[in-house]
């Protein structure tokens, strides 16, 4: 062969050799700086390619009564996600969803712009997908490679409308609470309380949510184990048990007149606990359970009866006459009146003052009256007469110390501050003009700018059947029962205040014929102008007990445009003390209570009045 | 001389370190089909691998027989018949020249024959039949036109497949061979300015100081080179400055994408920068022990792209570690060591040249192909030789080990 030369080729061999040792050497130093030097670095990011953490929903802690029943608790619910993906899979697979579940056109758009967001953590789709949904999702499995299907508590409301306002609602946390202090840290799709117990006592009911990873490929779809590795568990919430009456709640729907609306607020007397907060009209709060649907809350927000309104708490109502005990407390406070006093003026159906002349609601009048009998007849002479005594500007200052001008302290995060003179200047203010002193006489008898929510109204009798001291009503029953104020009142003027209204229940009382068979009942009815041209307002309030002893209950009913409130509050909230009572006394319960009902059923031709001996 | 029965017996020692990279690769091949979520088309691979390498080995018995001058005689056929292939391939194929259109021309159901293997295999032939019949070194430029053009036309060819990774392999044979030749360097620095040029004309000022330093050089040369070659070289360097903006432009968006991700994978993490993000996170997670075979979770969960064929590597150092990487370097770095030795002492030139030919080719593969998965080298679709899955490499490859057997048997 030509051109063959051994010398050279043992220099091209050696040069050679050299440059594939440069080469190769230069390959495994690369190699030596990936796997040895940094490979810490990159096992981070194989680890975080590879692993996705998703937040376990602790289950919210339950709501329950007095004796234990579930008020609000939790089932299993279904929850859709996808997975973190690049934005464009995502947005595919968001697209391709809706032909299998129903997601709203608003609630896509939002959807949409999340994922533009914040393209790094599990979007939710649904909170609460139904079974059929999920059933349909899961057999196109392999359609739908980021989608991850979980089972989470959802909540559930076993009172339905009966607990629906003071349980209220829960929804899911939206974009600006996310970006707020108080929700730092949490991630999107957490439930939180949104109105009622459910809102009050959030932090106590959230729970902390636990932590787990899935192993994902790299189209973003779950491998291995479903339920991936748990690094936290979680924690549900706390339980609740609240002062609540859940069968109370039911019996007094059960006899509530459907087509009116209204309130009936019942309170234990010794610790101002709350037994029954019935609202009227009300609504499921089921449909709230999972994510709000907009729709639905709309249509209850348009419902002309209003059933998404509180009305124990937020409905303020002229008082009428049952404010006349107010008026009789301060007057006696103040030492304007004796418990024995009479009036100089005696009532004749009507009463002048200035040039202007006062009408009782009995044009008859009531002639003579000690402040019992005033009570039990309702004289508007008597208070008229009182509430000069006390004087205008000392009035609204005891009346505002009592809290009629403001909240009552429930532990509900939404109630109503009643509507009260804070003093004399509110005259100016509203009407331009300097109050006289005969604004007192509509406020002595529970009219003029005085607006209260039935459950302040109980409140204030909470006080009469005590010793004076208010405490402020409490729904949960470890919440700290404190006094929120006390009437500067002597037991023998209590005593003569408690007089007049058992009077009230007594032959020839306004409600005597909703008195009970087994309990003492004291109270007062009201029937409250409302709105020119529609019924008035009808009210009872009330304390009830065993006879001869100290009340047990105190009871407020307030049924809007309901007319009489003798003969519709009063047998309401009387018939409500007798269900309460004879369960606590372990007397039968009997559906023919009242003394109207004995009567019509021909049980009894005598007024209880004789048996209360027995 | 008497010839041997056995010839391989007597190269053992250059046919163990092929023999256990190809067993390394069926084994590699096999782990990469071992997916979280099972993939009916790469599962069986392996297997196909192993009946690939079986025929290959029978290959090796006949073919290592093979007199020299037979190679010396058929290397022009078989050279014409692939150029012909391959440029069919780019007639037939619409548009880029498919490897599918190859397939259904060759018509062999199952296999996807890629005639550029084949046409490596033939151009080594044939430049090392061409640069043996010299009387001596190739001492001008225009020495080197007609290998030059031998290996330049199946590369423009491949490129306009377009297949940038198997032009580099012809590259490599075009100066492991004209080397090998016993070409003065200064020579092979100059023929391999204008493609230098190319390179560096992306930055103009990078580009200056190169063609002020071919100035330099030719000057410093100017009594071994003809005016003509001198002004060849200045033209061509200055061409390639020129030449590389439309260049860039005919290249498609995804290997544009490719060459640029190559100096920032952060440009487009999710996009082109996504294989070679990937294949360093694996490489890197494997850390010196590895994560254990067939226990790669980039690769388990899919992470990693073409798992099986370019980036196989990437498997290696994700399960393997730093002992796997280096310990498969060492072997190829044994096996070029060898095949240099078997040129070094082989008696004819043909022989020589041939054998470090095909080491050339061979150095190039394992340079792209292992320097793309670490990112050293911007990602080309280049197989790794006996490692990477695919029938017809691996069928030339053991091919090209036969012929170097049986040309270092020749003692003529």
């Amino acid at each position: 062969m030509k051109g063959y030369d051994q010398q050279r080729q043992k220099a091209l061999a050696k040069r050679a050799r050299v440059v594939v040792f440069a080469l190769l050497g230069l390959l495994v130093a690369a190699f030596f700086r990936a796997q040895v030097s940094r490979s810490s670095d990159w096992l981070l990011r194989s680890e975080s390619n590879r692993l996705r953490s998703l937040t376990l929903p602790a289950p919210r802690g339950i709501i329950r009564d007095r004796t234990g029943r579930p008020m609000a608790d939790n089932i299993p619910g279904y929850s859709v996600s996808i997975l973190p993906a690049q934005v464009d899979s995502m947005l595919a697979t968001l697209n391709r969803l809706r032909e299998h579940m129903e997601i709203g056109e608003e609630r896509f758009q939002r959807l949409e712009e999340q994922v533009r967001a914040r393209g790094t953590r599990p979007l939710i789709v649904s909170m609460d997908a139904s079974f059929d949904e999920v059933a349909a999702m899961e057999e196109r499995r392999t359609a739908f490679p980021q989608l991850l299907i979980e089972t989470r508590p959802k909540r559930r409301y076993p009172a339905g409308r009966v607990g629906a306002h003071i349980v209220g609602s829960v929804g899911e946390i939206n974009e600006e609470e996310l970006s707020s202090e108080e929700y730092e840290g949490v991630e999107p799709g957490r439930i939180v309380g949104r109105s009622g117990l459910e809102a009050q006592y959030d932090a106590l009911l959230q729970g902390t949510p636990g932590l787990r990873y899935v192993e994902v490929d790299a189209s973003g779809r779950i491998v291995g184990s479903f339920g991936g590795i748990r690094t936290l568990t979680e924690e549900p919430g706390s339980d609740i048990d609240l002062n609540v009456d859940l069968e109370l709640m039911e019996w007094i729907h059960h006899i509530f007149p459907d087509s009116l609306g209204g309130s009936v607020v019942v309170l234990d007397v010794e610790t101002g606990g709350v037994l029954a907060l019935y609202s009227a009209p009300a609504y499921d709060p089921n449909v709230f359970a999972g994510v709000v649907d907009p729709a639905e809350w709309a249509r209850l927000e348009r419902d002309p009866v209003t059933p998404l309104y509180h009305r124990a708490v937020m409905g303020t109502y002229p008082p009428g006459s049952p404010w006349k005990l107010a008026t009789a407390a301060i007057a006696l406070e103040t030492g304007a009146i004796t418990p024995t006093e009479r009036m100089p003026v005696p009532c004749t159906g009507s009463f002048r003052y200035g040039n202007r002349v006062a009408r009782c609601w009995d044009e008859e009048g009531h002639g003579s009256l000690t402040l019992a009998g005033a009570i039990q007849h309702s004289c508007n002479v008597f208070f008229y007469q009182a509430g000069l005594e006390v004087g205008l500007e000392q009035l609204l200052e005891r009346a505002n110390r009592m809290g009629f001008g403001d909240r009552c302290g429930i532990d509900l995060p939404n109630q109503a501050t009643g509507t009260f003179p804070a003093d004399v200047s509110f005259w100016e203010e509203r009407f331009g003009a300097r109050a006289t002193e005969g604004e007192v006489l509509n406020l002595a008898i529970g009219q003029g700018p005085n607006d209260q929510s039935p459950l302040k109204m109980a409140q204030f009798v909470v006080a009469l059947a005590r010793d004076g001291s208010a405490p402020s009503p409490t729904l949960y029953r470890s919440a700290p029962a404190e006094e929120a104020w006390r009437l500067e009142i002597s037991e023998e003027s209590l005593d003569a205040i408690r007089e007049g209204l058992r009077r009230v229940m007594g032959p020839g009382g306004t409600a005597h014929l909703s008195s009970l068979e087994h309990f003492e009942v004291l109270g007062k009815t009201g029937t409250a102008q409302s709105v020119p041209g529609r019924e008035t307002h009808a009210w009872f309030t009330g304390m009830a007990g065993r006879f001869g002893e100290a009340p047990d209950i105190v009871v407020v009913a307030l049924v809007e445009y309901g007319g009489s409130g003798s003969t519709v509050a009063a047998p309401l909230a009387t018939k409500t003390a007798d269900y309460f009572l004879r369960g606590e006394y372990g007397i039968p319960r009997d559906t023919i209570q009242t003394l109207l009902e004995y009567y019509n059923a021909g049980r009894s031709t005598q007024p209880w009045v004789i048996r209360e001996g027995r | 001389m008497k010839k041997s029965l056995l010839p391989w017996l007597g190269h053992l020692p250059f046919l163990a370190p092929v023999l256990m990279l190809s067993l390394f690769g069926v084994a590699m091949i096999y782990s990469a089909g071992v997916l979280n979520i099972p993939s009916p088309v790469t599962q069986g691979l392996w297997l196909r691998q192993s009946i690939v390498l079986g025929g290959s080995i029978v290959i090796l018995f006949a073919v290592s027989r093979v007199p020299v001058r037979w190679f010396d005689w058929t290397a022009m056929p078989v050279y014409i018949v692939a150029v012909g292939v391959l440029a069919a391939t780019l007639v037939i194929g619409t548009g880029a020249g498919t490897a599918e259109g190859v397939r259904s021309f060759l018509a062999i159901p199952g296999f996807r024959f890629q005639p550029a293997e084949a046409a490596k295999l033939a151009t080594v032939l044939v430049v090392a039949r061409l640069l043996a019949r010299r009387d001596s070194p190739p001492q001008y430029l225009r020495d080197l036109l007609v290998p030059g053009l031998l290996v330049g036309l199946p590369l423009v060819l491949v490129l306009g497949q377009p297949d940038i990774g198997t032009a580099m392999a012809f590259v490599g044979i075009f100066f492991a061979v004209i080397y090998w030749a016993g070409t003065p360097w200064p020579l092979i620095v100059f023929a391999a300015s204008p493609g230098v040029a190319l390179i560096l004309s992306f930055n103009t000022i990078a580009w200056s100081i190169g063609f002020i330093l071919v100035l330099v050089g030719l000057y410093l040369y100017r009594y071994r080179l003809y005016l003509v070659e001198s002004l060849s070289v200045v033209v061509a360097n200055l061409a390639a400055g020129a030449l590389a903006q439309p260049l860039w432009n005919s290249l498609h968006d995804y290997q544009r994408n490719r060459l640029l991700v190559f100096l920032d994978p952060e440009l487009d993490p999710r996009g082109d920068g996504w294989h070679l993000i990937q294949s360093k996170v694996a490489v890197g997670s494997g850390g010196i022990l590895g994560k254990g075979f067939t226990e790669g979770t980039q690769k388990r969960l899919d992470f990693l792209p073409e798992q099986h064929t370019d980036f196989i590597f990437s498997v290696v150092g994700e399960e393997l570690g730093f002992v796997g990487t280096s310990l498969t370097l060492l072997l190829f770095g044994y096996l070029f060591f060898k095949m240099i030795q078997m040129a070094e002492e082989s008696q004819n030139l043909f022989a020589g040249l041939f054998v470090f030919g095909i080491m050339g080719v061979w150095l190039t593969h394992v340079v792209v192909n292992i320097g793309m998965t670490v990112g050293v080298v911007p990602i080309t679709g280049i197989p790794l030789p006996f490692i990477s899955y695919g029938g017809s490499f691996l069928l030339t490859s053991w091919l090209a080990a036969a012929i170097v057997v049986a040309m270092a048997s020749d003692k003529s």
